[in-house]
C-alpha cells in the first residue's frame, strides 16, 4: 500500500516536473496514457494551428506496416518562445519524433514533446523526459 | 560643460536600474537573424522580438496615478495565467480545501459541464466544453483560463481590455453609471462598471453574463445572477495585481476568490501580441484529427495502409 501510494507520488511528481497537466491546455490527458515513445517517421503534414500544432507523420511498425501517426503538440503563441516555427518542419523530412503519452485507444495518435530534425537539430520546450 | 547631463543621465539611469524595472520605451531588439535555439524559453512577442529577460525582484518605480494602460503579461512567466486545471487558488485537483461550496443546482450543473481537464476531465471526444467549437470562453473565463498578454487601452470614461487570447475585448465604463437594474440581453462579457477607490486600485463589477458560458477551463457553472469584482491594483509601474471573486447564490453559497493577487507585468510599448485566435476551421481539424481519432477503436492491422 505504502509502495503504491510513493510510486503514485512520484508518477505525480514527474507529470508536475514535465508539465503534463499544464502543457494542452484546454484539452487534457483523458484520452491518453503516459507513456515514452520514440519512432523514426517521414513527415506527412506539419499543421501550424490553434488550440494545437499537430504533426502527422509515417512510421514502419515492427510486422512491415506503414502507421500513420498524429501528433499533437503545443499551440503555436507557446511554441514560438522554444524556437519552434511554422518553417521548422515540412513534409517529407525524415524525423524521429517523441511522444510522452499516446491514445488509451490504442490508435496512432500521441503528444508531441520532441522532433529531431534531418540535420541533427532538436525541437523541443525542454519537458521531455 | 556636458557634464551636468552626463550626471543627470547617469544617475536617472541608476535610479531606473535599481528600482528593477527594464526600460519600457527601449528600441525593439533587431533579432530577426539571431539564430532561433529550441529546448530553452526564449520569450518572443508577434513580431518575432525577443522580450527582454525580466528583472529577478518583482520591483519597479512608482506606479502612474488612475492609469492601468499598457501592455501586460503574467509574471514570472508569460504562461502563468494559463489555469488550465481552474484557476489558482481553486484548481479541481480534488482536495478538498478546494471544493467550491456549490449549491445543490450548482452541483448539478457542474456535473453536467463534461471538461477536458481537472479531476473530472473526460476524453476530447466526450467533453462539452462551449470553447471546443469556439464559442467565446466569456467573462470572468477570459481572465480564468489561458490569460495571456492582455492590453489596456483608457480614457476619462471607460477602459477597454483586449485579450490576446481569442483577441476578446470588453469595456468598463466609469462614466458614473451604475450596473443595469434588469438584464433585457444577455451577454458573452457581460456589462462592467469600473471605479477608482483610490490612485492605484480600480475595482470593476460585472453582470450579465451569458449562461452558456463556464467560469473557468473545468466546468464551474454560473447563473444569470452571476456577478464578478475584479480588483486591478498597480503595485508599481511594471506590476499589476487582479484578484477576481465570483458571487452566484444560485450556484454557491457563498463568494469565492477565484485569483488573489495575481501579479503581471508591463511589458515594453513594442511589444506586439502574438495572434491566438480560435477558428471554428481550425477547431473542427482539430477534434476531427486528433480527438475522434484518439477515441476511435484501434484499427485491425490488416486494415493499415502497407
Amino acid at each position: 500500500m505504502m509502495r503504491k501510494f510513493v510510486v503514485g507520488l512520484l508518477l505525480a511528481a514527474a507529470a508536475l516536473a514535465f508539465g503534463l497537466g499544464s502543457a494542452f491546455a484546454h484539452h487534457g490527458n483523458a484520452s491518453y496514457d503516459a507513456k515514452n515513445v520514440t519512432v523514426k517517421a517521414t513527415v506527412t503534414a506539419w499543421i501550424w494551428s490553434n488550440p494545437h500544432t499537430i504533426l502527422k507523420f509515417d512510421a514502419t511498425d515492427e510486422k512491415g506496416n506503414i502507421v500513420h501517426w498524429i501528433g499533437e503538440w503545443d499551440a503555436p503563441p507557446t511554441l514560438v518562445n522554444f524556437g519552434v516555427t511554422p518553417k521548422s518542419i515540412k513534409a517529407g523530412d525524415l524525423v524521429t519524433v517523441t511522444m510522452d503519452a499516446v491514445a488509451k485507444s490504442g490508435q496512432p495518435v500521441g503528444r508531441v514533446r520532441k522532433v529531431v530534425l534531418p540535420d541533427g537539430d532538436v525541437l523541443s520546450m525542454g519537458n521531455e523526459k | 560643460m556636458s557634464i551636468r547631463p552626463t550626471l543627470l543621465t547617469l544617475l536617472l539611469t541608476g535610479m531606473f536600474c535599481a528600482s528593477g524595472a527594464y526600460a519600457q520605451d527601449s528600441a525593439p531588439p533587431d533579432d530577426q537573424n539571431a539564430k532561433r535555439v529550441s529546448g530553452v524559453n526564449i520569450h518572443r512577442g508577434g513580431w518575432d522580438r525577443i522580450v527582454p529577460t525580466e528583472p529577478a525582484d518583482q520591483t519597479s518605480g512608482p506606479a502612474p496615478l488612475r492609469d492601468l494602460s499598457g501592455t501586460w503579461e503574467p509574471t514570472p512567466g508569460f504562461r502563468d495565467g494559463v489555469f488550465s486545471q481552474g484557476p489558482k487558488e481553486y484548481p479541481a485537483d480534488g482536495k478538498p480545501e478546494h471544493d467550491l461550496p456549490f449549491t445543490p443546482l450548482g452541483l448539478q450543473k457542474f456535473k453536467e459541464n463534461k471538461p477536458g481537464q481537472g479531476a473530472f476531465a473526460v476524453p476530447i471526444a466526450a467533453a462539452n466544453d462551449p470553447f471546443l467549437i469556439c464559442d467565446p470562453l466569456g467573462f470572468p473565463r477570459i481572465e480564468l483560463f489561458n490569460l495571456r498578454a492582455m492590453r489596456v487601452f483608457q480614457n476619462k470614461s471607460q477602459v477597454d481590455f483586449i485579450y490576446q487570447n481569442d483577441q476578446a475585448y470588453r469595456t468598463v465604463w466609469m462614466d458614473g453609471r451604475s450596473l443595469p437594474k434588469e438584464i433585457l440581453e444577455s451577454r458573452w462579457y457581460g456589462y462592467s462598471v469600473g471605479k477608482w477607490t483610490d490612485d492605484y486600485t480600480f475595482v470593476i463589477e460585472t453582470v450579465g453574463m451569458d449562461e452558456r458560458t463556464w467560469i473557468d477551463n473545468v466546468g464551474r457553472p454560473h447563473s444569470e445572477e452571476l456577478k464578478v469584482t475584479e480588483i486591478w491594483h498597480r503595485v508599481s509601474h511594471d506590476i499589476l495585481e487582479l484578484t477576481l471573486t465570483i458571487d452566484d447564490p444560485k450556484m454557491y453559497t457563498k463568494q469565492w476568490t477565484a485569483i488573489n493577487k495575481f501579479r503581471m507585468r508591463l511589458r515594453p510599448d513594442w511589444f506586439d501580441i502574438h495572434e491566438m485566435v480560435c477558428s471554428a476551421s481550425e477547431a473542427q481539424q482539430y477534434l476531427q484529427t486528433v480527438a475522434d481519432e484518439a477515441a476511435a477503436e484501434k484499427k485491425a492491422d490488416s486494415e493499415k495502409k502497407k
